[in-house]
């Protein structure tokens, strides 16, 4: 589904990416852990297609498609979703608004029909219970004055309306306490299917006890210094991020 | 059928009536302003004599004023004496099919969602779709005519119902009030007229837009609405069709006279031509808008959406001389390219325990300038009166300018005043969220205004404000990128 090869990225001239290679396939849920700084979100922010990142070397080809030549939108109505680590407020948007606009878009890009009323609001109650969320926090003006609980619920919440084929969680479980956390997770699970991907970012283990990731990949330096199954994100947790700073320097 | 022709026939029989038909030449007054000018409008319009005679006193009381220069706005000198004064409505070349229409209006139409209908009309193709609104008009009337509801042009009143013209013109701005009220005052050509009798409620919005011929009222409109004790109105004004208007200068005059415990809500979505890109043409659009709550308990409401026009001098007014009246303002004003706009209210505390409320929601694009001006005067006897002012500016890009110059007069001590203004700009970060939901960068700045807007825009009648919507969308085109 996702190819990343050598992909290289900077912002305002700092490279913070240094030779990204990742290869995920439908079905699969994939954990990218790594320390403050190593470019985690850059990375997240780089797929989804924001300006202020210029690529400057390397190829992600995603279902086919140069993912780097589309614009935001374009990715976005191809299936890639990212759940943003500070969801953005906007005033006097509800999110109901905001959902039908994008969901429109999306399918006006598809070449299908715009969805009816009717059926827009049963996949909205549908999909509401799947991530626990009440009507009324959907007719507020978007994650204006939202807890970070519900903002990131909200996040999910979009996510299942919007379907994708790729979502990206960036660090969804920050702010969270245990409980929003269960139901974020379960929500997450819930839209899995063999067709879909998932990618979790994330800083600490706690969220993959929830989201079990078939790989976690470890970023350090912008760039995948180590690989493995969620056995590695249980020694991450023990550990900490130390000794995988020390091996990254034996092999420069 | 039969009743159809009947419609038709109606429909055809008034333009006649108006004297659309006669030979052009003379329904033209000459280039420039005098008092001969003013006899001829008077007289085309088969005015009584002591309408011109108020007419020739404006027109001598304007010619001893000067033009005022204190709105934010710049525009090169209006030379008065190089306009045509009255023109009667061109007669509308019959189209017999949309496809004679200029195919950019029509992508304007389709942007707005104009029914097919409604687009005919408009643009003057002769179709069923003209008898229907006809008889939408005519249905219309008879409803309020039997609850004793007056709506009818200026000129129909002047003639049907002259003493209530007689009692209430100037009532509310005095002929003298300013330079361009002074001028509307001595060459008005047409406008609407709406009387709402004692405790009555009008049952619809009455809008400008229903009422034939409403499109063609010139460049000096005269309103004046009049609700009698206790009775209630909404009004809409202008359609939200874009009008390719080729007058450069617009003084129109609005008067509102609300008596105790009436009600009067006034909607305005004005869609002017703004000039090109380069700000080449354009209309000037100097308007006089005032109401006044008279009795105890009244309340007025101002609702304005303006997109349009090349400069924009406009501040609809309360004065709150009634115990306990209330005023409402809520704008929103957009300026994109070069468009100028100066706009904003003013809040006259009169009466005791008056209350007052002020939102205005300002969108500043491209490489023009929007100024809020308003002015909250609570005088000596209006014990116990309260305002709310809130003035909000969005800008886009980092060449337009938004400008804000709130006066606040106070004179008696137990006033309550509050005044809160905000600037923003729409942020990458909103654009981003939006983009990555699917949402292109147009659409995503669309949402943004439009959810800034909301407050105001809730203020709307439903179908209003879903035209206004697309219309500020239709407005921001090109703002992005």
């Amino acid at each position: 589904m996702l190819k990343i090869t050598n992909l290289h990225a900077s912002v305002e001239g700092k490279e913070i990416l240094k030779g990204i290679n990742l290869e995920i396939k439908a079905g699969e849920v994939h954990a990218i852990m790594g320390p403050n700084g190593s470019g985690k979100s850059t990375l997240a922010s780089v797929l989804a297609g924001r300006e202020e990142y210029e690529t400057t070397k390397g190829e992600v080809n995603y279902m086919g498609k140069d993912l780097l030549e589309l614009a935001a939108e374009d990715r976005a109505r191809e299936g890639v979703f990212l759940a943003f680590q500070y969801p953005i407020e906007i005033p006097g948007v509800s999110t109901t608004n905001f959902l039908k606009t994008a969901i429109n878009q999306i399918r006006e890009y598809r070449g299908e029909e715009q969805l009816d009323a009717v059926t827009f609001l049963s996949r909205m109650k549908e999909k509401m219970k799947l991530v626990e969320i009440d009507q009324s926090l959907l007719s507020r003006s978007l994650n204006e004055g939202f807890s970070g609980g519900e903002k990131k619920r909200n996040e999910i919440f979009q996510m299942a309306m919007l379907e994708p084929k790729l979502a990206i969680l960036d660090e969804t479980d920050s702010g969270l306490d245990i409980d929003a956390l269960k139901i974020v997770a379960n929500g997450v699970n819930k839209l899995k299917t063999k067709d879909n991907a998932t990618i979790v970012v994330t800083h600490y283990q706690r969220l993959l006890d929830y989201i079990v990731p078939d790989f976690v990949h470890v970023l350090y330096k912008g760039r995948i210094v180590k690989s493995g199954t969620k056995d590695l994100a249980l020694e991450l947790e023990a550990k900490g991020y130390d000794w995988i700073k020390e091996e990254v320097k034996e092999t420069v | 059928m039969s009743s159809d022709n009947q419609i038709l026939e109606e429909f055809t029989s008034k333009e006649y009536e108006h004297g659309w038909t006669v030979d052009l030449e003379s329904d033209q007054a000459p280039k420039g302003l005098n008092e001969d000018t003013v006899r001829f409008i008077s007289h085309k319009k088969n005015e009584p004599d002591w309408l011109l005679q108020w007419r020739l006193k404006a027109f001598r009381h304007w010619q001893k004023m000067e033009e005022p220069n204190w709105a934010n706005v710049n525009y090169p000198a209006i030379d008065y004496q190089d306009i045509i004064y009255y023109s009667a409505p061109k007669p509308k070349k019959e189209l017999s099919s949309l496809d004679e229409v200029d195919p950019e209006l029509l992508a304007t139409f389709e942007k707005l969602g104009i029914s097919l209908d409604e687009q005919k009309r408009l643009s003057g193709v002769a179709v069923d779709a003209v008898i229907d609104s006809v008889s939408v008009a005519t249905t219309f009337k008879d409803t309020l005519g039997k609850l004793g509801v007056i709506f009818c042009s200026f000129s129909e009143a002047v003639k049907e119902h002259p003493e209530l013209i007689r009692e209430y013109l100037g009532s509310v701005v005095p002929m003298t009030d300013n330079y361009f009220a002074a001028l509307n005052s001595a060459v008005f050509s047409d406008g609407s007229f709406c009387y709402i009798p004692k405790g009555v409620r009008c049952p619809m919005e009455l809008s400008t837009y229903f009422r034939i011929n409403a499109a063609n009222t010139g460049q000096f409109e005269r309103t004046l609405i009049i609700a009698e004790e206790g009775s209630y109105v909404s009004y809409l004004e202008g359609c939200t069709a874009p009008m390719r208007d080729e007058n450069q200068l617009h003084a129109a005059v609005v008067e509102i006279y609300v008596k105790g415990s009436a009600e009067v809500k006034y909607s305005t979505v004005q869609n002017w031509y703004p000039g090109n890109k380069e700000g080449v043409g354009g209309i000037y659009n100097f308007v006089t808008k005032r109401a006044i709550c008279a009795g105890d308990h009244a309340k007025i409401s101002w609702t304005q959406v303006e997109t349009g026009s090349s400069i924009t001098w406009k501040y609809p007014s309360c004065i709150l001389k009634g115990d306990y009246s209330i005023g409402e303002f809520y704008s929103v004003a957009v300026t994109n390219n070069m468009q100028q706009a100066d706009t904003g209210t003013k809040m006259i505390h009169i009466g005791k325990h008056t209350r007052s409320r002020i939102v205005s929601k300002g969108v500043s694009v491209g490489r023009s300038q929007n100024s809020y001006r308003g002015q909250v005067k609570i005088t000596k006897k209006a014990d116990g009166a309260r305002n709310f002012s809130q003035c909000d500016s969005l800008l886009m890009g980092s060449q337009c300018g938004a400008h804000t110059f709130p006066y606040i007069d106070v004179e008696n001590k137990s006033a309550q005043v509050e005044h809160e203004a905000t600037t923003s700009k729409i942020g990458e970060d909103q654009i981003f969220y939006c983009t990555q939901r699917g949402i292109d960068e147009e659409s995503a700045v669309a949402l943004i205004v439009n959810g800034y807007c909301k407050e105001v825009l809730n203020q709307l009648p439903m179908e209003f404000a879903v035209e206004a919507q697309k219309l500020l969308a239709l407005t921001l085109e090109g703002s992005v990128g």
